[in-house]
């Protein structure tokens, strides 16, 4: 199962160039579903019919795109000037090992030596504007016909498996679309899937939309790699969601408020099957159930998400149990879905 | 009007969890509709068809209200939290919250703050609940809880928390109470989550299709002791919106209330709000777009556990209302 | 019509966001013979059909922005008129500006600001907030009370003047520099063939957060689009990336928000046509019509094409005529060579046909 994951993680798909992430996606899907096809944003939308015992539409959601960098202009001795896709803290860049273009050239992110700083200047924070990314050109023309303006830059990390754990970037959500690959691997469920694999939904949500438009779904469930804070702190305040303590499910964030009897289902099935679970930090973050549960006349949605450390930097870290633990939590209640799970009243 | 108004302020309904105030709403407009249903996020739609002729219209008014909800309980058993909409920490410390399960809790804020004059920050602020530890606390994260003022009257001014949109709400009922005569297919909405996104109207509208969407809430006044000009006035008759932040009126809604108002001798306002937006935005923008727009009570104090209206306004909201549902 | 006195028409109409009514009247007598069919949506967005020769009719769309920023009347106090604004109107160019306040009449009015001799060192050093903001129409309380309501709108009163080297400035050129370029457009269709519907539309509101382009794209239900928006243009203090030098021609944009090969279409037809432009990498939201339109019902396949403007939401906008007509030109070529199964070349590579590979 780590295998998907791995191939996922290391794919580059900053969001709006996601063909590398389609490209595993697609082989290993195809034969589990009966119709599959990308839509005019790159959207894989494929259909799992169900056994017909129940009439729902049900749209399970992950995203394919991971937050880089684009070039937006070269500087005179062949250093590229950046912008940010997607939210990324610039403290975080100084050092790092990038992936510049198609052809994956690599790139690093460095700033001025220490030795040359002059007093308070080590206390300052570099913005992404003052930053450069160096892949070694050595003049403007060269870096502009290698690295035009529009190129897109992932960070580059290999992925780490260790006993427990495992390391690499992009698991947010490349955690997420490895779930959906497992279950769209198994079993038929009662009801029609409607797996979406979507884009850009770290520059807004923006595949989800459509997405969900075009499934005209019932219910939603999205699927994340989310944030574990989980470090000792000074101060006894909140984790968002720990490691270890299994998937954690969205009850409220800053794009939607999850609906209770989808969150009663989940935790009903936890319950009775002995699966840990977590309550993710209600009004932290947004996925694409806030651009989902506004689709048409209204999509009853919830997230579920592994949680891992360190997600939007280079390297972010989960662990297994938690991962594996949310595709079974995720099958069990999807077996126990049915239109009751969505009445109001 | 009084008693409705009183039962619908002192309902429990924060966005997301409106199942309270959606029950006692619809044991009012059962008896008084001709369709009523729910719809996939759980607003209340009731319908009442027209006589024909007319165009089907959208009102809305919405039923949650603003809130905070637990994000942790610390190994002392103090909850901290989150907002549910637009609540700010000046009004949270030293409030009174309830829960859903009837749990009363006290706000208060950290003792060592580097800056004690300042007003704090939301990470700052938590709850007790009367809990001595995690284990006996009694609420979790995820339980939602709203502020809690009683009604009070004071003259012609009707004073509670949540009055940011049940007096919308009470309109709305009013309104079809005494609905005699109209032409139009009208489709009464009892929002929901209008507070942290105005998304049940966006949704409800997309269902309804109608050609003309008017929301009912609250908006702004100019007449507290330094406050940010703004020509509304308590008391001075329910206010015509121009424009607000989220939306700019259709000028045909605008001026088809204008003059409903005048033939029906209503007072109005007209009203430019800065800071704010209603459920007429969203409805504005369903599918091909809808002619919106929408009337406002005069409210002091938004977004405080002490909403200050004047009954005078809500009345005249109300005529003005069935002088636009009964005129072709 | 000769671009700079088509760009002073539409620039000195007035049309502020959601009630775009008298620059509409003037767009739609612009367009009148230039299309086939015309229609006012919900929203006040004027949409024009110019049929294609083909039968099977896929549709694009184009779109540019009618509205303008400004400002409206929130009270009246002693005769002076309180105000707040329409979209984002920039106060720090409003005082001392000439307006017109479109009440019961046309009012002249002037911005009014304090004389420095009376302010404090404090005072001067940052701009007026919105609350100490007023119109003067230099009229006594009464009457200016019988003639302006709440709600009346108040428009820039700007001259649209051309200076060396074609360059214009003006107010409203955000966006009517589009809608000149869509013009045009049309202008050079009307001599040359073309096999697509194309829906020209003036969008309404779009300062005020993309309303117009939203609800138009859902009626129309196009299966590519294009918009044309002003981008900043370089000037001494602005000359980060993003920012383009004035008559160099239009910039076509890449990024999430645009199909890249509807991006690389255009770069073909500019090179064929020997047109000059420049990339332009927006990592995210592009602040245009063309952010709504690509998210409408199943998706969108989007392009931009830009107009370098200088001083952006000031009544001094400038730009250089040469780019708008070169704007006009690309999209005319760019229509005229559109394919009819042009859409499937803009199919992801990875398509689900085993036989395509």
């Amino acid at each position: 199962m780590t295998m998907i994951l791995k191939e996922l993680s290391e794919a580059t798909g900053v969001s709006g160039d996601e063909e590398s992430v389609r490209a595993i996606l697609l082989p290993a899907i195809r034969e589990h579903v009966d119709e599959v096809k990308v839509d005019a944003l790159g959207n894989i939308l494929a259909l799992k019919r169900g056994t017909g015992k129940e009439g729902l539409r049900v749209m399970l959601a992950a995203h394919m795109d991971e937050v880089g960098m684009m070039v937006v202009s070269h500087d005179g001795d062949g250093f590229l000037r950046v912008r940010a896709v997607g939210g990324i803290d610039p403290r975080l860049l100084p050092g790092a090992a990038l992936q510049v273009g198609p052809d994956h050239l690599p790139g690093v992110i460095g700033i001025k030596p220490i030795h040359l700083l002059k007093r308070g200047e080590e206390q300052q924070v570099p913005s992404i504007e003052d930053l450069v990314v160096d892949i070694g050109a050595a003049s403007k023309e060269e870096a502009t016909k290698l690295a035009p303006p529009g190129t897109y830059i992932a960070f580059a990390t290999r992925f780490r498996e260790g006993s427990v754990t495992v390391s690499g970037k992009a698991f947010d959500d490349r955690a997420g679309c490895a779930v959906l690959v497992e279950i769209i691997r198994g079993e038929r469920f009662p009801f029609d899937l409607h797996a979406a694999f979507t884009v850009q939904e770290e520059v807004g949500l923006r595949g989800a939309r459509v997405a969900a438009y075009a499934i005209a779904p019932n219910c939603a469930f999205v699927l994340e790699g989310t944030v574990a804070d989980d470090l000792p702190k000074d101060k006894d305040s909140s984790p968002t969601t720990r490691l270890w303590h299994g998937p954690a499910i969205t009850l409220m964030d800053n794009t939607f408020i999850a609906h209770r009897g989808l969150v009663r289902l989940l935790t009903d099935t936890a319950e009775a099957l002995s699966i840990p679970y977590q309550f993710k930090q209600p009004g932290i973050g947004g996925t694409d159930a806030g651009a989902i549960h506004t689709s048409r006349e209204g999509v009853p949605s919830v997230t579920v998400a592994v949680p891992c450390r360190y997600i939007h930097s280079p390297v972010s870290l989960l662990s297994l149990d938690d991962f594996n633990n949310t595709i079974t939590l995720m099958r069990e209640a999807l077996a126990r879905l049915t239109s009751n799970t969505l009445r109001s009243d | 009007m009084r008693e409705l108004i009183r039962k619908l302020v002192e309902t429990y309904g924060p966005s997301g969890a409106e199942e309270n105030i959606r029950a006692v709403i619809r044991a009012e407009v059962t008896s008084l509709a001709d369709e009523v249903r729910v719809d996939p996020l759980g607003s209340l739609i009731v319908r009442k068809q027209g006589s024909g002729g007319g165009k089907r219209i959208a009102v809305a008014a919405h039923m949650d209200e603003i809130g905070i909800m637990v994000t942790y309980v610390d190994e002392k058993g103090f909850a901290r939290f989150t907002r549910i909409g637009g609540v700010f920490p000046l009004t949270c410390v030293g409030a009174r919250v309830l829960f859903a399960s009837g749990v009363t809790g006290v706000i208060s804020v950290e003792g060592k703050r580097d800056d004690p004059g300042r007003v704090p920050g939301f990470e700052q602020l938590y709850i007790d609940v009367g809990a001595s530890s995690r284990d006996d606390c009694p609420v979790r994260v995820g339980d939602a809880a709203v502020f809690i003022q009683p009604f009070a009257v004071q003259g012609t001014r009707l004073i509670a928390k949540a009055m940011d949109d049940r007096i919308g709400c009470a309109v709305l009922i009013e309104t079809l109470r005494r609905l005699k005569h109209t032409p139009h297919d009208v489709h009464f909405v009892f929002s929901v989550q209008e507070e942290v996104g105005l998304r049940g109207a966006y949704t409800s509208a997309y269902g309804i299709e109608p050609d003309m969407a008017i929301a009912v809430d609250v908006t702004r006044t100019g007449d507290t002791p330094e406050c940010y000009p703004m020509a509304v006035e308590l008391g001075k008759g329910p206010a015509i919106k121009v424009q607000d932040t989220g939306m700019i009126s259709h000028p045909a809604v605008r001026e088809l209330l204008v003059q409903r108002a005048e033939a029906g001798h209503i007072p109005y306002q007209l009203e430019v709000l800065e800071g704010g937006s209603t459920d007429a935005a969203a409805m504005q923008l369903t599918r091909a777009g809808v002619p919106a727009g929408c009337i406002s009570i005069p409210c002091r104090y938004v977004h405080s556990p002490s909403e200050m209206v004047d009954e005078r306004d809500v009345e005249n909201g109300v005529r003005l209302l069935l002088e636009v549902l009964q005129a072709n | 019509m000769e671009t700079i006195s088509l760009l002073k028409q539409l620039t000195e109409a007035v049309g502020i966001a959601g009630r775009e009514a008298p620059v509409r009247a003037l767009i739609t007598q612009l367009w009148q013979p230039l299309v086939d069919e015309m229609r006012e949506d919900k929203l006040g967005s004027l949409i024009a059909l110019k049929k294609g020769t083909d039968t099977s009719a896929p549709k694009l769309m184009l779109a540019a922005h009618m509205d303008e920023i400004g400002l409206v009347v929130t009270g009246i106090e002693e005769g002076f008129i309180r105000i707040a604004r329409v979209g984002g109107t920039d106060r720090r160019v409003l005082p001392g500006l000439e307006v017109t306040v479109h009440g019961r009449e046309e009012l002249p009015g002037i911005v009014a600001s304090r004389p420095p001799h009376v302010l404090s060192e404090e005072e001067r050093k940052s701009p007026v907030p919105w609350d100490e903001l007023f119109v003067d129409v230099g009229l006594p309380a009464a009457q200016v009370e019988a003639l302006v309501s709440i709600g009346d709108l108040i428009s820039v009163r700007r001259e649209t003047v051309e200076l060396k080297n074609r360059r214009v400035a003006g107010k409203a050129m955000d966006d009517r520099a589009g809608v000149a370029a869509i013009t045009l457009a049309l202008e050079h269709l009307s001599h040359m063939r073309h096999g697509w519907d194309v829906f020209a539309v003036a969008t309404a509101q779009e300062e005020t957060g993309l309303k117009g382009a939203i609800t138009a794209a859902y009626g129309i239900a196009p299966d590519l689009a294009i918009a044309l928006d002003v981008t900043f243009g370089k000037h001494p203090g602005v000359s980060e990336p993003g920012v383009w030098p004035l008559g160099e021609g239009p910039t076509i944009g890449i990024g999430p928000n645009f199909h890249p090969r509807l991006a690389a279409r255009l770069r073909e037809v500019a090179e064929a046509h020997e047109i000059p432009y420049k990339l332009d990498p927006l990592p995210g939201a592009s602040g245009t019509d063309a952010w709504a339109i690509q998210v409408s019902r199943e998706g969108v396949p989007t392009a931009l094409i830009g107009i370098p403007l200088r001083y952006m939401h000031q009544p001094v906008e400038m730009l250089a005529a040469q780019d708008v007509e070169r704007a006009g030109r690309l999209l005319a070529f760019f229509i005229a060579g559109l394919e009819t199964d042009f859409l499937e070349r803009l199919a992801w590579e990875t398509s689900t046909d085993e036989s395509e590979r």
